[in-house]
């Protein structure tokens, strides 16, 4: 440091010359525009803005100045500073941003490589179907019932109005649980679940009840002894046929698109009076492929139309053994086989597909259908 | 029931031109099930035409067969010459003869060709070559002499082109199990007239026939008896009668069987044809006596019960009623005078005989479905009609009636029933229409007069009933019309389904799934996110399950539900644990090269009751009694959801990021955890020994106290009886005990915002004392303070010491309202610490 200038003479102090700073300045800038890395930017830093740097410096000659000569020379030193100080904040941005740039370059992977932790698992279709109807029930205001699958004889047949010896009894197949006259079966059907409901509950009962059932059959490609239902009951004031179709109608809709309908062929249940067979309506061709040689539908055989299940106005004999007043109650009783609507809808092409547990058939349905 | 359109039309007035498929159409729509449409002669094409034959030659060919060169008029000029590889024809027979231009059924074209050293122009035909099915004789058909003349159509005669319905008849419906029954329902559909062949005169008297005697009234309400004497029993069914059995599906066997075949199938009523010089004194119709037996018709000796139905005369048991016949009173061919039975059995006798018997016939299907209980005379005289007719016998007009059968009772409904049940705008009038046209009679009955009530088990509150009321009564085919609905259906099927409207009825609201519902696909979703596939697998077990699982003798999962009639000898057993169908599904999927496997399958099993008593069968006249309610559910098995995993291969693979982790019994364990964390509930797990599991690698889970399952490593056994790799391991959850641990309702609380204080600690314990123990002292200790605890480390190794082993756990203590001191935080850790070293004389393990 220069001694005390008792004489105000700035030109005496040579670092604080206007020109002398501006080439101070101009130098440090020109040195952070030369650093080409951050390592030689740090560098110039250390020499152009460093405690030992010639604009550090010269800001110490300042105290040396007469009072009056202090305030310009704090205001040029200053301004240097401000523009070296600058410079070297655009150009360490400038580095970085280049610095980041290549790091994050080198460091590129390849996104499609495969990872350890474990895929989703599936559910099986039989889930997601069964899922699937009961959502489409519960948003109507209907709820989900279940039953026992070993059940008592009178609740799967006599108390659905299926007679001790009447065909339609025998019809169904039954697996008999040992020994004889334990008056116990596999559910043959979902139907007793009905007559629990009737038996639990009072009216207006709306529920939809799905279900595994089992029938003496043997496994083809068609059959299956163990297989899945839902079925739906309504006993309520003043319900009608009309009524069935109606939700026939919206559960089609629900479940195979827009515009579409069931349509009822008469038939014969024991728990139902009047009794129908329902069909839906083709849900790929839409009945374009009746009688159109030309445009034929594999999912319908060309029919236009697809068998689904049984249904029916409720008998009143049912009413009766469940105690519900039948001179004020009616009701009505659907039922469909999930396998067969999941070989229809999805296009499985054999029954042991759903029942042999094949993972590969699950996982082609993942967790939605 | 099959039924040939051509056998339908003597009946029924179809309008020209309609098809087998457009009957089969409005049929479908009236309710039945016509299952399929068989066109027999589709595809054929003439000339086909009857020729006799001239003169034939034998040529015996090198490859063994002979030929014949025939010449045959066809009613032209010249004769026909063809060669036939046939020899069952003789000079002056009539044949069948296909000429060149002609097609087949089957596509086969005939054309003029050179074969055998001759040019052959066309082709004497076999029954199965027109497509008239196999007829067993395997020659071709010849003629009856002056059947046809030379150059008649053959197709027109034998009536190649006829479209045949086989109709599922549904129980109700047994009338439908006749010509009649169709006939009626298919002039009903198109509106035309029936001409019932069931209407004929009845030429008996009514008395003096074959002596009959019935005993039970109830089982047996008509019988009858015609005698046709001097039959010629060789006599052959004639080519129509024969044709039209086979083509509803029954073989020709003799005129007297044919005949009440015949008549079986166009009226509906079976009947028993007796050889009267086989009969010996009076039919008694009784129930068996033990010890009675009978030799049937198919040739079996079957003992009888007493329950049976029995036509008996003085030599014992001659047939089991409305089932089958004896083989000692047979018709055969010998056979002159015959004794005619037409009867009416009660549907239930008959059903169980049969199923006793294990003997379906013709007959009993019949009569288990009812039989129109007017038709034994008629159906009586029409066998003795055709048999007179075909056979050259006589018909005696002495004739057995016995008939205690009640006439159908009227049934009183709202004239407006259908309707109300359709739900659509039925006119009284069409109601009746309609049911009028089904053959019941009906009168209409003003209402309040006094004079009717309506019959029970229909809807009669809460609308206008201004209607009027109607008194039905059904016709004597339909015992199935007895309920106010059951009219109805027929109102409506006739209104047509159709035209019924479609109305959503609006549901009170719901209370969408039940908790539990809701819990179950929680746990599926979370098991799916967890990587395993969920897999279906029937529930039948046998004691080979169990062996391989290697449950000692007295495990309680081998007390089971056996079923009286299973699938299968070695799968009696309804399943106790769903881990034997789960294992057999991993074991099919790893063979079909799914080594890397985690599945999963929810289902019930189903344990035994020690006191369960047999289900009552309460009356279903009304509700049953809260006790019979009861009784009814205590007969049942306890059906709890579980949930069964198996897991094998690799849990991760190996791959660019390292070594894979091989699924093991630590990957089980986390399952029950999954499992548990989906329904908020913190398991407690222990180590246990259990079969199928490996006995040091088994964790019994416990919720509330209350064990809910296990999982683990399998048993190195278990693994191999069931096919699967090594270290392959297994869960098995109780899902329903498990769910009722689960909280009902989830009390927030507030949580701190003050700094979190991380402490480790180190103990060096007995090496079988359990991670959770040790946690669960650790926890007790540390007091409110404690936030977390995590085991991080375990060791084991000479640092350690024999015996012992070194569990790391991660301590975080926050406070709710301050920062902790350091004091504080050290003095919890302490505590923690104590409980260990009480415990478990744990030592803290330093640096």
């Amino acid at each position: 440091m220069s001694g005390p200038n008792k004489n105000y003479d700035p030109v005496e102090v040579t670092p604080l010359h206007a020109d002398e700073v501006e080439r101070t300045r101009d130098e440090a800038l020109d040195a952070f525009a030369k650093a080409a890395d951050l390592a030689a930017l740090q560098e110039a830093k250390l020499a152009h803005l460093g405690d030992r740097s010639p604009i550090a410096l010269a800001n110490r000659e300042i105290g040396a100045l007469p009072p009056q000569g202090r305030k310009e020379a704090g205001q040029r030193i200053g301004s240097a500073r401000k523009a070296i100080n600058e410079a070297f904040a655009a150009r360490l941005a400038i580095l970085e941003a280049e610095h980041e740039e290549r790091m994050l370059a080198t460091e590129r992977v390849d996104v499609t490589l495969p990872w350890h932790t474990p895929e989703l698992g599936a559910r099986h279709p039989l889930s997601l179907i069964s899922e699937q109807i009961a959502d489409v029930f519960t948003a109507l205001g209907w709820d989900v019932a279940e039953g026992p699958e070993v059940e008592a004889e009178w609740l799967n047949f006599d108390a659905l109005n299926f007679q001790p010896d009447h065909p339609a009894r025998q019809m169904q197949d039954t697996f008999f649980v040992d020994p004889p006259g334990s008056g116990t079966v596999l559910r043959t059907h979902t139907s007793p679940v009905q007559a629990r409901t009737m038996l639990t509950r009072k009216p207006p009962i709306y529920v939809i009840c799905p279900g595994r059932v089992f029938r003496t059959d043997e496994l083809d490609a068609t059959h299956t002894p163990v297989f899945y239902q839902v079925e739906g009951l309504v006993v309520d004031e003043g319900i009608t046929l009309a009524h069935l179709k109606g939700t026939l109608d919206h559960f089609v809709q629900s479940m195979f698109g827009e515009g579409l309908e069931a349509r009822l062929r008469p038939n014969f249940f024991p728990f139902t009076e009047p009794s129908a067979e329902v069909d839906l309506k083709c849900f790929v061709c839409r009945g374009a492929s009746v009688g159109n040689p030309d445009r034929p539908c594999r999912t319908c055989g060309s029919e236009g139309w697809i068998e689904w299940g049984g249904c029916g106005v409720v008998n009143p004999r049912v009413l009766q053994a469940a105690g519900i007043d039948t001179d004020r109650y009616s009701g009505f009783a659907f039922g469909m086989g999930l396998e067969r609507t999941l070989m229809f809808r999805n296009g499985v092409q054999d029954m042991r597909d759903m029942v042999e547990g094949d993972v590969r058939f699950s996982r082609q349905f993942g967790m939605e259908i | 029931m099959r039924v040939p359109l051509s056998w339908l039309r003597e009946y029924v007035e179809l309008p020209a031109g309609v098809t087998g498929r457009d009957v089969g159409e409005k049929l479908v729509r009236a309710g039945l099930e016509v299952e399929t449409v068989d066109e027999a002669g589709a595809g054929l094409t003439g000339p086909l035409v009857v020729g006799k034959v001239l003169s034939y030659e034998p040529e015996p060919q090198k490859n063994g067969k002979t030929i014949r060169w025939t010449s045959l008029d066809i009613g032209k000029d010249e004769p026909q010459w063809v060669v036939c590889g046939a020899d069952n024809y003789a000079v002056g027979d009539l044949v069948v003869v296909v000429l060149p231009g002609a097609v087949l059924p089957g596509g086969f074209a005939i054309s003029a060709r050179k074969t055998y050293g001759h040019v052959s122009n066309g082709m004497i035909c076999s029954s199965s070559e027109l497509g008239l099915g196999d007829d067993g004789a395997h020659g071709i058909v010849v003629l009856e002499p002056g059947e046809a003349t030379p150059g008649d159509d053959a197709i027109e005669l034998l009536q190649l082109r006829d479209d045949v319905l086989d109709i599922a008849v549904t129980p109700d419906r047994g009338y439908c199990l006749s010509i009649r029954g169709v006939a009626r329902e298919a002039a009903t559909a198109y509106g035309v007239e029936l001409k019932d062949p069931a209407a004929l005169t009845v030429t008996g008297a009514e008395t003096g026939g074959y002596p009959v005697r019935v005993d039970d009234a109830q089982a047996n309400s008509v019988f009858v008896t015609r005698t046709v004497t001097g039959i010629d029993p060789k006599a052959p069914s004639p080519r129509w009668l024969q044709q039209r059995l086979v083509m509803a599906g029954m073989r020709p066997i003799s005129i007297g069987v044919d005949v009440t075949n015949y008549v079986m199938l166009e009226l509906g009523q079976p009947i028993h044809g007796y050889d009267k010089d086989r009969l010996s004194g009076e039919i008694v119709v009784r129930r068996a006596t033990a010890g009675e037996k009978l030799m049937t018709l198919d040739d079996q000796t079957r003992e009888l019960d007493p329950e049976d139905l029995l036509i008996t005369d003085d030599s014992g048991p001659i047939g089991i009623a409305g089932v089958m016949g004896g083989a000692s009173t047979e018709i055969s061919e010998s056979t002159s005078d015959v004794v005619i039975e037409a009867a009416h059995f009660d549907p239930v006798v008959i059903a169980r005989s049969s199923r006793r018997h294990k003997l379906s016939s013709e007959a009993s299907r019949r009569f288990e479905r009812e039989v129109d209980p007017a038709l034994p005379r008629y159906a009586a005289q029409r066998v003795a009609d055709l048999l007179a007719e075909l056979a050259g016998g006589t018909i005696q007009s002495d004739e057995t009636v016995i008939d205690t059968q009640s006439a159908p009772s009227p049934v009183t409904l709202r004239a407006d029933h259908a309707a109300l049940v359709a739900g659509a705008p039925i006119s009284v009038e069409e109601s009746v229409r309609h049911l009028v046209s089904v053959g019941c009679e009906v009168t209409e009955v003003a209402e309040g007069n006094g004079t009717a009530t309506p019959a029970p088990l229909a809807v009669t509150a809460g609308s206008a009933a201004d209607a009027g009321l109607l008194t039905v009564t059904p016709p004597s085919w339909r015992p199935d019309l007895r309920d106010p609905n059951d009219f109805a259906e027929e109102v409506i099927r006739l209104f047509g389904y159709d035209n019924v409207p479609s109305i959503l009825p609006p549901a009170p609201g719901g209370q969408g799934l039940t908790v539990a519902q809701r819990r179950r696909r929680r746990i599926a979703t979370a098991l799916v996110g967890a990587g395993l596939t969920e897999v279906v697998s029937y529930p039948f077990v046998g004691d080979a399950d169990f062996d391989a699982m290697g449950l000692p003798a007295d495990d309680q999962r081998r007390k089971t539900v056996r079923l009286a009639n299973p699938l299968s000898d070695e799968e009696p057993s309804m399943q106790t644990t769903l881990l034997p169908t789960v294992l057999r599904t991993a074991e099919r999927n790893v063979g079909r090269g799914a080594t890397d496997l985690a599945i999963f399958q929810t289902g019930l099993v189903f344990l035994p009751r020690p006191d369960a008593k047999p289900a009552p069968l309460p009356s279903v006249a009304q509700r049953p009694s809260d006790a019979e309610i009861q009784a009814l559910n205590d007969a049942l098995p306890d059906q709890p959801l579980h949930l069964a995993v198996v897991l094998t291969g690799s849990r991760t693979p190996s791959g660019w990021w390292g070594k894979g982790q091989p699924a093991g019994w630590a990957d089980a364990v986390q399952v029950a955890r999954t499992v548990s964390d989906a329904v908020g509930v913190e398991p407690v797990l222990r180590n246990v020994e259990l079969a199928p599991w490996h006995p040091g690698r088994c964790a019994e889970v416990s919720v509330d106290g209350k064990v809910v399952g296990h999982a683990g490593e399998l048993h190195p056994k278990v693994c191999q009886a069931f096919g699967l790799p090594a270290r392959s391991s297994a869960v098995e959850l109780d899902l329903e005990a498990l769910m009722a641990a689960a909280p009902s309702s989830i009390v927030a609380d507030p949580f701190s915002s003050y700094p979190v204080a991380k402490e480790d600690v180190a103990l060096i314990v007995p090496a079988d004392a359990s991670a959770a123990d040790v946690r669960a002292a650790l926890a007790e200790g540390a007091g409110e303070l404690l936030e977390s605890i995590r085991l991080f480390d375990v060791y084991t190794g000479e640092q350690i010491g024999e015996g012992k082993k070194s569990l790391a756990f991660a301590l975080r203590f926050r406070a709710p309202d301050r920062t902790l001191t350091e004091t504080e935080v050290a003095a919890a850790r302490q505590a923690a610490v104590q409980v260990t070293v009480d415990r478990f004389g744990a030592v803290q393990r330093v640096g």
